[in-house]
This record gives C-alpha cells, sequence and structure tokens, in this order.
C-alpha cells in the first residue's frame, strides 16, 4: 500500500511549523538571548554628523570609568590593518573611522565593559573633535563639479562617481526608436527604505587563546560567507572559525553584509580573552545597516499604434552611499536591474546605469529582492501603465497584448535573461475577475457621486530567482550554489542539513516535506537543522528568494542519491537484482509482486545491520547543487483604491494577488511569505521611507520617524494560485518570498495615479503619503521625492 | 563590577545606588538588587533569564517587549524594573501551564501567525490582555488592540485569524 503523502508532512501539505513549537512558548534562540560566562558587552560610538574630517579622539575619560575594559578606535583598528574591510562590490568601507566620517551613524568608536549600561555611559565620554564638511545626499550634488570629494581615500578615485554601466543592444534600439509611432516617458525615484528586521544586527565573539578556537554567534543570513570573509580580515584559519547563525528575528536582506560591529567584536574577544557581544539598537540598524533602493529611474518605450511594444530605454542612477557595498553578483553593477520586462515580449533594449557615492548609510542590500528587481518590476509596471494611457489603451489589454505567450518559454528577454515558464494570462484573467475589473467604470462613477477618486492598478511581473547558476552568478568570486547533506539513521528517522539559513521563512518545516516527498519518510521524522558552518555543509545562504530554488534542489537530490544506495539494500534484503526493484512513495517491491517488499526504514536498518558484501555502511550523503537556470515565477497584483480628495488619504477597497511559483511545497507558508511580502509593499508605497535633510541628517533613524504598517492599517489581501512547475528545478519548484515586496508597491501606485489621472499628476514618488497626494490632487503636479527635505519635514 | 545586569544577587559596588525589588513573576516571587535605571526588560531577560520577552526597537513602538502589567499589556523596555516592585508581571513563558499550551499559543501555531517568532511573545500578549476584556471581539478590535505590536513578517492577517482562533476556543471552554 503506497503511503499517502500529505498524511505524511511531505509535498502539499500545509504543515503545521516545527519551529513554532518554540517561538510560541518564548523560547527562540535569538543571539541577545545567548549568555557565556564572564562575558562583556560592547556598544558602539556613531557620528552624529553626515561630512567631517576627525581632528582628534579622546578617550581618556571613557577608559577611567569602573567597569570599561576596552576602548577601540580607528586608529588601534588600523594599527591591526582592521580599520578598513571589504565590501560584497569590491569596495572598501571603514571598520572605525580613521580620517573622515561619511555618514550620520557611522561607527567611530567601540567600548566594552562589564554590562551594556556602563558601555553607553563610557561612549558618552569619548569627545571627538570634527570638522565638518558639506554634506553630499543626491547623486546631483554628487555629480557637481565643485562636489566636495567624499572618498578621499581612494588611489584614483576621481569626483563621486563609482560607475557606468551598459546593457542591451542600443543601435538597434534606437533604430527601434525611429520607427516609434508613440513614444512615452516617465521618470521616478524609488526611495531609500530599510528592511528593518524586528531584531536588529548582533553578535557574540567568542575567543579561545588556549585552543586558536573563535566562535561567533551572528545575526547573518549567510553564515558560511561570513566564515570566509573573517578568514580573509582577520587572517585566522578557517578551520578554527565558527558562525553560528541561530534563530534571526527577520533578515529581508539586512543580515546578508558583514557590519563593523561583528568586526570589532571579535577583535575584543581576542584582545580581552572573553566572550564580547555586540547587539545593536533601531537607530544603529536603521541608520548605518543595508538599506534598500535610491534609485532615480528614467526611461521611455517605443510604441506602434496599436499597442506593441517596440523596445525600452532605461537609464538608472544609483545613491549608494559612502560605500558601495551592495550585495550582489559580481558581473553586474546595478543587480539585475535588467531583469525589467521579462514578462513581456519586447524586441530590443537598452540600460545605461550609474553610481554615486553619497554621505549617507551604505548598504544597497537586495531588501527582500534579488539584487535591484524590486527597482526593475516597479519601472517596468510603471512605464507599462504610463504607456497604456499614452495610447489610450485599457492597462489589462495593453499587458495581454505584450506579454510573452506560454509556449514562447524558454524565451530571451530583451537583456539576455531566459525566462523559463508560465501562464501570464490566466494569472491576469484570474486577478482580473476576482477585482471585477468589469464593473470597474461603473464602481468608479459611482463613487465620484459621492465625491471619492477611485482606481485601479495593475502589476503583473515575472522575476529571476535563486541565483545562481554558477557560470554568470558568484558573490566575489564564489560561485552561487548551494548544498544538502542527508544522514538516515538505523531506526529509519533522519537528520537534514544545508548551507541555507532560515530566517523565518520555515525551513524547518519545509525542507523535511521534500526528503519526505523523495524517500517516504515521515516529515515529523526529520530533524533539520542549518546554521552552524561547523556542522553544514557550505552553502550561501539564505537571501534573494534563492533557498527553495537551490538548496531545495540540493535536498531533493541528496534524497535521491540516498534512495538510491537504498534501491541496492532493498534488492539485497528481497533477494532478486537491482532491476526488478518497483519504487513507491516510502518503500521498494519486487516487480510484478507488489505485495513483496521492503520499506526505506527496513532499509536504513540494513545499511547498519545487514548490508551485502563488499557494500560501504551507512546510509548518508551529500549533494552540491548548481542550478542550470534561475527560476522564474509571476505574479499578478491588482489594487483598488479609494482616493478623500479632502484630505489625500487613499484607502485599500480590494487587493487580489494570483501567484505562480511552480509547485508548492506548503502551501500555508507560501501564503504567509506573500501575505507578508504585500505588507512591505503597501508600507513602501504608502509610508516607509527614509531621506536626508540638507545637513545630512538622516529622517527615518527610528520607528518614529520610520513608519511600518500596524494591523489596524494594513489591509486584507486575497490570493489566488496558479501553478506552472517549473522545468529545470527537480520538485518544480520556483523562488516566491520576495515576489509580493517586488511586484506589489507598483499596484498600489498604479491605483492611487489611476485614480489621479483625470487630474493631469502623472507621477508621485513613493511613498505616497496624505500630503503628497494631496498636494499633486490640488495641483496637477508631479511629486519628486529627491532628497533633501527641509528639516522637520 | 557589575551593575547588577547579570549577576542580580551579587552585592554591589559601594557607589551604585541600587535597590531591593520584589516582583511577582509569573506567579512566582522574585527578588533582585537593582540599579534605579535598569529596565523592566533588561531585568526580566538577563536577571531572571526569561529571554521570551525580546527587545526590538528601545523605544515603547514595537512591542516585542509587551507583558502584562497587573493584567495589562505594557511595553517593558520603558518601564524601570523599579517601577515594577510589588507589582504582577506575566510573560510569555507563563502563558502555558505543564501540561497544555494557551490557546493563543495553539491558536497562533495552527492559523500560521509567526514567522521569525520575535514579535510572536509581545503579540500574544497584546492579544491575551484583549481577550481577558472581550472573549468575543471582532476583527476590528482585534486589530486595534494590536496596533501597538509591530510584525514584519507575517502581514498581520494570520495574527487576526489566530487571535479568533484562540477566541473560539476558550469561549467553548467556557461554556
Amino acid at each position: 500500500m503506497s503511503l499517502n503523502e500529505v498524511k505524511i508532512g511531505g509535498m502539499g501539505a500545509s504543515r503545521r511549523r516545527v519551529e513554532d513549537n518554540r517561538f510560541i512558548r518564548g523560547k527562540g534562540n535569538y543571539v541577545d538571548d545567548i549568555v557565556l560566562p564572564g562575558m562583556l558587552h560592547m556598544e558602539i560610538l556613531r557620528s552624529p554628523v553626515a561630512h567631517a574630517r576627525i581632528k582628534s579622539i579622546d578617550t581618556s575619560a571613557a577608559w577611567d570609568m569602573p567597569g570599561v575594559r576596552l576602548v577601540l578606535t580607528g586608529e588601534m583598528m588600523a594599527a591591526r590593518n582592521l580599520a578598513w574591510m571589504p565590501t560584497l562590490s569590491y569596495d572598501t568601507a571603514a571598520v572605525l573611522a580613521t580620517d573622515k566620517v561619511r555618514f550620520q551613524g557611522q561607527e567611530v568608536c567601540a567600548v566594552i565593559a562589564d554590562d551594556p549600561y556602563i558601555a553607553k555611559d563610557a561612549c558618552g565620554k569619548i569627545v571627538v573633535d570634527y570638522e565638518i564638511l558639506p554634506p553630499i545626499v543626491n547623486p546631483v550634488q554628487a555629480a557637481a563639479p565643485d562636489a566636495v570629494q567624499i572618498r578621499d581615500d581612494k588611489a584614483g578615485q576621481v569626483g563621486n562617481k563609482i560607475f557606468d554601466w551598459e546593457i542591451g543592444d542600443k543601435a538597434r534600439t534606437d533604430n527601434a526608436f525611429a520607427d516609434a509611432d508613440v513614444v512615452s516617458k516617465i521618470e521616478l525615484h524609488y526611495p531609500r527604505t530599510h528592511p528593518s528586521p524586528m531584531e536588529t544586527c548582533g553578535s557574540l565573539a567568542d575567543y579561545d587563546r588556549a585552543t586558536g578556537k573563535l566562535t561567533v554567534y551572528l545575526t547573518t543570513q549567510a553564515p558560511h560567507i561570513v566564515r570566509a570573509a573573517v578568514a580573509m580580515v582577520a587572517e585566522l584559519p578557517e578551520q578554527n572559525i565558527r558562525i553560528v547563525s541561530p534563530d534571526i528575528g527577520g533578515g529581508f536582506g539586512n543580515k546578508v553584509p558583514i557590519y563593523p560591529g561583528y568586526v570589532v567584536a571579535i577583535l575584543a574577544s581576542i584582545l580581552t580573552e572573553k566572550p564580547v557581544k555586540w547587539i545593536e539598537d533601531k537607530t544603529g540598524n536603521l541608520t548605518s545597516t543595508g538599506f534598500g533602493r535610491d534609485v532615480y529611474l528614467k526611461g521611455e518605450m517605443a510604441l506602434r499604434k496599436d499597442g506593441k511594444i517596440l523596445g525600452v530605454r532605461m537609464n538608472t542612477i544609483s545613491d549608494h552611499g559612502a560605500f558601495f557595498a551592495d550585495a550582489q553578483p559580481s558581473k553586474f553593477k546595478i543587480g539585475l536591474m535588467h531583469s525589467a520586462f521579462a514578462a513581456y515580449d519586447i524586441p530590443t533594449a537598452h540600460m545605461f546605469a550609474t553610481g554615486y557615492y553619497t554621505n549617507k548609510a551604505p548598504g544597497g542590500v537586495a531588501y527582500r529582492c534579488s539584487f535591484r528587481v524590486t527597482e526593475a518590476m516597479f519601472f517596468q509596471e510603471r512605464m507599462v501603465q504610463a504607456a497604456a494611457d499614452d495610447l489610450g489603451m485599457d492597462q489589462a489589454e495593453f499587458r495581454r497584448v505584450n506579454f510573452v505567450k506560454d509556449e514562447q518559454h524558454p524565451h530571451r528577454t530583451a537583456f539576455g535573461f531566459l525566462t523559463d515558464s508560465g501562464q501570464y494570462e490566466k494569472c491576469l484573467d484570474i486577478g482580473l475577475e476576482a477585482i471585477g475589473y468589469k464593473n470597474f467604470a461603473a464602481e468608479k462613477a459611482e463613487a465620484a457621486k459621492r465625491g471619492r477618486l477611485l482606481g485601479i492598478g495593475i502589476s503583473t511581473m515575472t522575476e529571476p530567482l535563486g541565483a545562481g547558476n554558477s557560470r554568470e552568478y558568484d558573490i566575489l568570486g564564489i560561485k552561487m550554489f548551494d548544498s544538502a547533506e542527508l544522514r538516515i539513521h538505523m531506526s529509519g528517522k533522519a537528520i537534514l542539513r544545508t548551507g541555507s539559513r532560515g530566517q523565518g521563512t520555515g525551513h524547518e518545516t519545509t525542507w523535511a516535506q521534500i526528503v519526505a516527498h523523495e524517500l517516504g519518510i515521515p516529515a515529523d521524522d526529520i530533524l533539520v537543522e542549518e546554521g552552524d558552518t561547523d556542522t553544514a555543509p557550505f552553502g550561501m545562504g539564505t537571501y534573494a528568494s534563492r533557498s527553495t530554488p537551490v538548496a531545495g534542489a540540493a535536498i531533493a537530490m541528496v534524497a535521491r542519491k540516498v534512495r538510491a544506495k537504498a534501491r541496492k539494500l532493498a534488492a539485497h534484503l528481497l533477494e532478486v537484482s537491482e532491476e526488478d526493484i518497483e519504487w513507491e512513495l516510502g518503500r521498494f517491491y519486487v516487480r510484478g509482486n507488489q505485495e513483496r517488499g521492503v520499506t526505506i526504514q527496513d532499509c536504513a536498518m540494513a545499511a547498519y545491520s545487514n548490508m551485502p558484501d563488499g557494500m560501504e555502511p551507512g546510509l548518508e550523503n551529500v549533494a552540491y547543487y548548481d542550478p542550470p537556470n534561475l527560476t522564474w515565477p509571476f505574479a499578478c497584483y491588482i489594487a483598488k483604491v479609494e482616493i478623500d480628495p479632502e484630505t489625500g488619504v487613499w484607502d485599500v477597497l480590494q487587493f487580489v494577488a494570483v501567484d505562480d511559483c511552480g509547485v508548492r511545497i506548503n502551501p500555508m507558508i507560501v501564503e504567509g511569505q506573500i501575505m507578508g511580502g504585500l505588507t512591505e509593499a503597501y508600507a513602501m508605497a504608502n509610508m516607509q521611507y527614509q531621506t536626508y535633510d540638507e545637513e545630512g541628517n538622516i529622517i527615518g533613524g527610528n520607528y518614529m520617524d520610520f513608519l511600518l504598517p500596524t494591523a489596524w492599517e494594513t489591509p486584507g489581501f486575497e490570493l489566488y494560485e496558479v501553478v506552472t512547475p517549473c522545468p529545470h528545478h527537480p520538485i518544480g519548484a520556483k523562488g516566491v518570498g520576495e515576489c509580493a515586496t517586488v511586484g506589489g508597491p507598483a499596484a498600489f501606485v498604479n491605483a492611487v495615479m489611476d485614480a489621479l489621472k483625470d487630474k493631469g499628476v502623472r507621477n508621485i514618488d513613493m511613498p505616497l503619503m496624505p500630503n503628497r497626494v494631496y498636494e499633486a490632487l490640488t495641483t496637477g503636479k508631479d511629486i519628486y521625492g529627491m532628497p533633501p527635505v527641509r528639516s522637520g519635514n | 563590577m557589575s551593575s547588577l545586569y547579570e549577576e542580580i544577587n551579587t552585592p554591589p559596588a559601594s557607589d551604585i545606588p541600587v535597590r531591593r525589588v520584589t516582583i511577582n513573576v509569573n506567579g512566582e516571587a522574585r527578588t533582585a538588587n537593582v540599579e534605579p535605571r535598569l529596565l523592566l526588560a533588561h531585568l526580566l531577560r538577563q536577571g531572571f533569564k526569561l529571554t521570551g520577552t525580546h527587545t526590538g526597537c528601545d523605544t515603547t513602538n514595537c512591542g516585542a517587549c509587551t507583558v502584562l502589567f497587573d493584567g495589562r499589556p505594557i511595553k517593558s523596555c520603558t518601564m524601570f524594573a523599579v517601577q515594577a516592585d510589588g507589582h504582577d508581571v506575566q510573560t510569555v513563558e507563563g502563558l502555558a501551564s505543564a501540561s497544555e499550551l494557551h490557546p493563543l499559543q495553539e491558536g497562533f501555531k495552527q492559523e500560521h501567525a509567526l514567522q521569525c517568532g520575535f514579535c510572536t511573545p509581545g503579540m500574544m500578549m497584546a492579544a491575551k490582555a484583549l481577550l481577558e476584556e472581550n472573549l468575543n471581539p471582532t476583527e476590528d478590535e482585534i486589530r486595534w488592540a494590536l496596533s501597538g505590536n509591530l510584525c514584519r513578517c507575517t502581514g498581520y492577517q494570520n495574527i487576526v485569524k489566530a487571535v479568533l482562533w484562540a477566541a473560539e476556543k476558550m469561549r467553548a471552554e467556557l461554556n
């Protein structure tokens, strides 16, 4: 009798989460929960100004405080060659400032003391004499010929430009524009925002001089990358470095980079020979760690009268802050920005990208997205809406005309990606039906009688998730693949370890489901363990929705390797040749005699007690998976909003999400990911951003200024699914964790802009706060969100 | 010398003013010598080793540190430990009995109301305060009661469902 896959918690089961058992009891184990004997506490003194030369630092009063064990300055770091560290984009970033501070919130000194209260007090006793320099808060200021040079530390650096980069076919695109009936244009700013996980960053470094072993408990989404980086930067032998990523209180890309606090805490532990804990406060997290976005996007579309898109031009100017620290594959300067328009059949495209240094926090992390895909898709969908409006064409119909058709996959995009599969029109149709698109005009007219403005906004996109393949994707030269190791115990229970790291994403639950699907071992019998570099196989970690596409595939592959050996054991137990063995879930049987069989558990026991002569004992294996392509999920998000023209406040009347992420391992978790992502999309569209004033003060450095939506204002979301299995993934799955954050914002913004269409307004930059909407509504002018803002505004 | 941050019962250094407090935590009287400026959240976490109460923002915004103070939800990151002297504090660790989970804990798991788990203890404590006053809340009443607690992963929809789930179970248990 074959097992019921859903009953054993296999693929497709909305299995309740294993990790919840500790979280609901308050028994999670986050970095700040870990206490080691004799542990000291570190606090960082940050720069209060955006740009200044450091004339002197006096730490004597801090040293004099009882309970202070160590005060570290940039000079002391420099003496150990640790004042600067490499970034993930081949630049350098200051660990503790030596020459200048280059953004408000930059790390200047660190105090290590008996408790964090003393450490904080002692930071207040440090006197830093700053010579203020003019701050630069946007790329226009950075590019000015008389602009002060921010990175005067870099040999060969001229001005503040970091790079020029281009991709696509310029000549062919120029021709397309020459042939166009209509050229449609749009220009916008995707504002700086912050992933802001609830848990800030932190670490607990423990160096043992007797053994030479360094153990660091660290809030990281990619523990193995940290191990490699620590080996390089601290020049410690890699086998003596153990990075443990315990429970992570949300990451969203913020916990990919290596931050100065980690490096300083490691050095402090080496110098004091005591464990040193550093837990960042919220302002430290918001003002110094990896932000997302901050890109100025401009582009135009060449159109034929009948609605066909002939070509696209894109121009991006990105603001990277003081250090070029984007977490992205080496090959690309502006991430996967060129994944824009992948859902549309466009003959030719060209993109030109420029990046600048400014006196703002460094980062450019992929905030719940794959390397700038969010900006790409937002621009794409805003451009598509503008083009449909310019043609006087229905926005849904315009998309339908230009979609890549189901049978065109695999489809080479104008920028060179290869999409794998999808049913775009089907998703759109489900979305239109659910939102009541046909009746919208009547609804709008009815609302107008009440003095309200109604708008409907569509966002349809496919995005590349799950880097690599290793041919094209690497980070600092390390190829992007992932791994899984599976050990079956003699009782038929198992332990699975991977190179990925869950951060609320349910790996402990879903990874076991993949093994259950492949081997028929009940998911409850499989322990999943991640995050400890001493035990987990090497992997590139969890970000860019790569866990299921890459580590998830490795899990299926390692289970298949184990099954192949189990088959030999089954043949031995059943006394037939291997060719005469058939497999059904959880069980091998003799072909033609289904009654005569052995379970996978029987095979496991045999691997330890009754293996055939000459066979290596044990039942375990490891798989490294290098995907042939990225996975290409599709999403159709539609928002219906109502604006109160007297206040500029807009409410979401209905939101429909149709997601096709291929085969769903655990539908409950997939839906949870989508709802969470849509909430972050709503946040960005409505309230959540960081800007700067003329002096370089950050606005959005705490939760009073940096607004996150609560349960009260977050709208409800209606979810629908389409399943197009990924043709190259072993279990047909695609990434999903970020689709909603990537595709969602354009649905909200397009809806508000649709409502304002008759007012002569073409664009309001996010976030669409009531004051911006009201101003656009009453003046008929676009609202452009480039900093600086006036202080207190 | 430590200012009583971790070693709460060690004698203080002479120059640090301390006060002895007794707090009824999850039904058990706990005492500690604390500096007047020690925050309640830190006493719970480091002093009493009840690390289920999390500190997220230090500014009373995020609600990860929510505990019940004489039955009412408060943010323990902006209350001094000395203010809790003689009072009753309930934390997430007090939700379950030895043998069974609180209906909110069950509901949160059943309805997939948590992902990273960092906001969860505070969410459940805020929800507990609501259900103690109103065992039959509407969705809006739940959303309002939880509006002082931020969640970054779930989008709240399932949290609301979990509270409804728990309310239903608690009503059934009453009958």
